[in-house]
């Protein structure tokens, strides 16, 4: 019994990380798989979201299903905005280029948010329903996880099913593989990337509100987590969504039990762990096009 | 023509001379360097530093009298100690300061030592808490705090008034945690206790998942959790996840020092606070009549939502220590080594009660409180004292350990 | 796009001559007038401002580091984040030498901290240059995250997060003592020691080995082809980029007298990659005013406005990023050419009219 609820524990902690990774990750691996965009600025949306989930909730006292729609499509606007007048002009250029943009903007974010809101930490308020523990029968777990857990579950085979099912999801399959041809073929590359990447920002948004309870919110944020988006994204492979959930879950999982039984390595597991999958598979797990 | 000069040159330095004699009307001009982290990790506790120093100046206009204090305000950025350093090397070389005051991260107090003894002006630690760092200079004097004050009192009572057997300590992965680690496990085991395992959790400038870590402090069942964080959001997220993973019904009591439960964040935690344990210098909430005039001065300056803490207190301690030097010395404050000579044994009533300078470390003397957080009939979170503790020194150079034990 | 062509194109419009390619590639070598220009800025710096040699140290060893990195990431096309691996591990190795007091000389402690880094460039390098791109990013973003954790880990020797205070750094040739309040002893040191390091790297990539480096960056597969030993350039490369980045990282922690784990950390081998890319990369003096602009923006927004500086700097690399392809020397090269070729077209007609 004690056993079970152990491993269940790590597994429920474990993959509950690895959610908040994924859904923060997913849009800049489809959008780098896509475009070969190294947008470093991802995190900012994350943050920018983030925010206006925390606060209309703490401030103006909106409902969390209200807040986060809110935190999506504002982060997607405002995404949107920001690829048709600026990132659209460095598709072209350079790789190097493309990161001093986003750095930049990341600089922007850090400095607004300052002058905003303040630098000081927020933190998120969850609904009663969501706090405490949840029975599962054979163990009581944090129920947050386990909400966590799930809606991961469910966004990822939304955007699995979209891929699969849907002539957009075809259409950005069939970039992802070879843009010219996809080009030739007569799909407009610009207009999926605007909806590609208005929808990976926003899903950032949402990321960025869901983990603040467990990874808080200020505005440091675009950077000090830049590394485990970076992470999550390379090791599942550009342009894969399935890839990034199990490598999410996966590195979620495996630092979770690291962590637990060897705290005194710190976070040198998920950084190792990284290098030896890359090593193995430099494309990452899925294997995906090379960039 | 040369002749015209002269004489011009000379009113010059005749109306000069007679601005600046005291006679005259003006107030001597003080300048303080302040160097915080107004960007970077640290960023989110500068704020709470800045507001008690210009409330402090706001407040006692007339004990500063006949002093003008101008603060020149620096950025130390990302804790490397160095940007620190260039800060004080230029606030001594260039703006020529008279003081130097601040410093959130240790790395940037002990970077800049070296600099701060060659320019010869009182240095005021308003929060850097490494135990060590005022043996780095001579001109250094803290008025925050070390982590072995608060740790070694919680270790103390962790035996005596929890009456725990068993403890598992949690500390974020740099000098101070391990300052705090150190001194909790010391008193600790030295009142019959036994510390039975220690996780590094994460490092200060990025809040971790703190799951793991605690589920493995649940899993060997101590009596209490201790746990080091640096205040701000990695407290809510300490005290968080400790709730959501039911570890009080399990038996396993979440103590702390008081950065678990800093007053600006504690409305944040929400009833998931209620009830823990902590050992600080400082809480919003302390009955004595400086603190009282303290925090309702701040809710009438900055809002009722905002709160000052330790942080605030620090800073406001050190700006009261500068102005006493500043009388000590009749405005000579530039004289570094008087400057300090004043401070030593000085004694201050502050918001957090009576402290006092120690006149060998030139480190802080203070009440240390053993708290409790309950809710009020306001609905709001308070902290309610359980007992105090006088005069706590710095036990770290106290006991000699490590590096705390003077160079040979 | 490099820097190859552009003096090939202004030698085939200016002077055309039997074989204007191998003119131009033999007037690279020269070296031109201006280039003492940086040099008497830095001694001119030195007498104008004593009180910022402080950060005019910082600022050398910024543009010493970046030149390292512009040898790795301009000269052999190596993306790396993790730069900042070799910084760190030049500077821990002056530190601990001599926090333990066993080597306080500073020139042979620069050497060794070259030695120590090129070392785990060559051993890293082996193992991380096979792959490219993003992989390669992260690869060596993770190498660099590694050793920082177990810097930290081993914080009972390193002085972890805190640091290792006061080093006691010897005097330059036993004579110059270096002087805590105002840095003239260190700056003048730390511009000798770019300045050593410069020349170095100026003939390395002049040379024929610079030469094929260049040629692996524009187009790998040929030099391939042509039978160039790819992967032993690519690998001798960044140990020697790596080494001089140790060197960056002694200098660093010789002149501030101080070690911690920044040393290690991705802001600084981030910040070091801005700066490389805004001044322009491949380009050698890039390094030179990406440093000086991004860093006295830095340090003088700063000083305005300290809580949101980074606003500042953050429209500048955007507007960069948009406006100026190759960075602040990019963007004056495109000028330039503008220029001169409209000058030499007008002379071309003045001379042809007749």
């Amino acid at each position: 019994m004690n056993a079970v609820a152990e491993i269940a524990g790590i597994v429920l902690g474990g993959l509950a990380a690895g959610t908040v990774l994924f859904i923060v990750s997913v849009g800049l691996s489809v959008t780098m798989g896509l475009m070969g965009f190294v947008n470093l600025a991802h995190g900012a949306f994350a943050m920018f979201g983030g925010y206006i989930i925390v606060l209309t909730m703490n401030r103006a006292q909106y409902g969390f299903p209200a807040a986060l729609a809110l935190g999506f499509f504002g982060t997607a606007a405002l995404s949107v905005v920001l690829e048709r007048f600026l990132y659209r002009r460095l598709y072209r250029a350079g790789e190097l280029d493309q990161v001093l943009f986003t750095i930049g903007l990341i600089f922007i974010f850090i400095a607004g948010t300052t002058i905003v809101v303040g630098s000081e930490a927020q933190s998120l308020q969850l609904p009663p329903s969501l706090s405490g523990q949840l029975n599962l029968g054979i163990v009581h777990y944090r129920t947050y996880s386990i909400f966590l857990i799930v809606i991961g579950f469910l966004i990822a085979l939304g955007i699995w099913l979209t891929f699969e099912r849907t002539r957009i999801g075809g259409q950005i399959r069939a970039t992802v593989d070879n843009r010219r041809m996809a080009e030739s073929l007569g799909i407009n590359v610009d207009r999926l990337f605007t909806i590609t990447f208005a929808f990976g920002s926003g899903m950032a948004a949402i990321g960025g509100g869901l983990g603040a309870e467990f990874l808080g919110l200020d505005p440091q944020y675009p950077l000090a987590y830049l590394v485990y988006f970076l992470i999550a994204v390379s090791v599942g492979g550009l342009g894969s969504v399935i890839g990034v959930y199990y490598a999410a879950l996966i590195l979620g999982v495996l630092n979770f039990v690291l962590t637990l039984y060897m705290p005194k390595g710190g976070t040198i597991f998920i950084y190792a762990l990284t290098i030896l999958i890359l090593l193995a598979r430099p494309r990452g797990l899925s294997g995906g096009k090379e960039q | 023509m040369s002749k015209r000069m002269t004489a011009a040159f000379a009113a010059l330095v005749i109306s000069a001379g007679v601005a600046g004699a005291p006679g005259a009307a003006s107030a001597q001009g003080v300048k303080i360097g302040l160097i915080l982290p107004y960007t970077g990790p640290g960023a989110e506790l500068s704020p709470q530093m800045d507001k008690a120093i210009d409330l402090y100046q706001k407040l006692n206009a007339a004990q500063i009298k006949p002093y003008k204090l101008t603060i020149i305000k620096r950025d130390s950025k990302a804790p490397n100690g160095v940007a620190a350093k260039i800060d004080t090397q230029e606030l001594l070389t260039q703006e020529k300061v008279d003081v130097i005051a601040g410093y959130i991260y240790s790395p940037d107090a002990i970077a800049s030592a070296p600099v701060v003894t060659a320019g010869k002006r009182l240095a005021v630690i308003m929060n850097a808490g490494t135990a060590f760092i005022t043996n780095l200079s001579p001109l250094y004097v803290r008025t925050s705090f070390t982590l072995w004050q608060s740790s070694y009192v919680m270790g103390e009572e962790a035996a005596k008034y929890l009456h725990a057997k068993t403890a598992v300590v949690a500390y974020t992965d740099y000098p101070p945690g391990k300052d705090a680690l150190n001194a909790f496990k010391y008193a600790f085991e030295h009142n019959g206790g036994k510390v039975i395992d220690a996780i590094p959790a994460g490092g200060p400038e990025a809040t971790p998942d703190f799951t793991p870590f605690f589920q493995r402090a649940k899993n060997e069942h101590p009596d209490v959790l201790f746990v080091f964080v640096p205040a701000g959001d990695q407290a809510t997220a300490v005290v968080k996840t400790y709730a959501a993973l039911g570890m009080k019904a399990a038996g396993t009591k979440l103590i702390g020092t008081g950065d678990i439960v800093p007053d600006n964040m504690l409305q944040g935690m929400g009833d998931n606070a209620v009830g823990l344990i902590t050992v600080h210098h400082y809480n919003a909430d302390l009955d004595n009549p400086q603190n009282k005039a303290f925090v309702a001065a701040w809710k009438k300056a900055y809002g009722a939502d905002s709160t000052p803490d330790f942080t605030s207190v620090g800073a406001w301690d050190g700006i009261a220590a500068i102005v006493h030097a500043l009388h000590a010395t009749k405005g000579k404050i530039d004289d570094g080594a008087a400057a300090v000579k004043s401070l030593e044994g000085w004694k201050f009533a502050s918001p957090q009660g009576p402290i006092e300078i120690d006149p060998q470390t030139r480190d802080i003397v203070m009440n240390e409180y053993l708290d409790q957080v309950y809710k009020g009939s306001d609905g709001k979170l308070h902290e309610k004292v359980l007992a105090t503790f006088h005069n706590v020194k710095d036990q770290c150079k106290a006991l000699a350990i490590g590096p705390c034990a003077p160079k040979k | 796009m490099s820097v190859a062509a552009s003096p090939a194109d202004d030698a085939a419009a200016a002077a055309p001559i039997e074989n204007p390619a191998a003119r131009a590639l033999m007037r690279r070598h020269r070296v031109h007038g201006w280039e003492a220009l940086p040099w008497l800025a830095g001694i001119a710096f030195y007498f104008a401002f004593p009180d910022y040699l402080s950060f005019g140290c910082d600022l050398l060893v910024t543009i010493l580091f970046a030149l390292s990195l512009d040898l790795a990431l301009g000269y052999a096309g190596i993306i790396t984040l993790g730069h900042a691996a070799f910084f760190g591990a030049g500077a821990y190795a002056v530190g601990m030498l001599a926090t333990y007091n066993i080597w306080t000389e500073p020139i042979t402690g620069l050497l060794l901290a070259a030695l120590v880094a090129g070392v785990i460039g060559f051993l890293s390098g082996m193992v991380l240059l096979r792959t490219r791109g993003l992989t390669l990013l992260m690869l060596t973003l993770c190498t660099m995250a590694l050793l920082e954790q177990a810097a930290n880990m081993a914080a009972a020797y390193t002085g972890g997060f805190d640091g290792l205070p006061s080093l006691p750094i010897g005097p330059v040739f036993g004579v110059f003592a270096f002087n805590p309040l105002y840095a003239d002893t260190q700056y003048l040191f730390a511009l000798s020691v770019l300045f050593v390091c410069f020349v170095f790297m100026r003939t390395l990539v002049y040379s024929a080995f610079g030469q094929s480096l260049t040629g692996i960056r524009e187009n790998i597969l040929r030099m391939h082809a042509i039978g160039s030993p790819v992967r032993r350039r690519v690998l001798i490369c960044y140990t020697i980029s790596a080494a001089m980045a140790g060197v960056a990282g002694g200098l660093w922690a010789q002149t501030n007298a101080y070690v911690n784990l920044s040393a290690l950390g991705l802001d600084r081998a981030a910040t070091v990659l801005i700066v490389l890319i805004l001044g322009g990369y491949g380009r050698l003096y890039g390094a030179f005013i990406g440093a000086v602009v991004y860093l006295a923006l830095e340090h003088f927004l700063a000083q305005i406005y300290p809580t949101a500086w980074q606003l500042g700097l953050g429209i500048l690399l955007v507007f960069i990023a948009l406006f100026a392809r190759g960075g602040i020397l990019g963007l004056a090269e495109a000028l330039w050419r503008r220029y001169s070729g409209k000058l030499s077209r007008r002379l071309r007609a003045e001379r042809a009219a007749p």
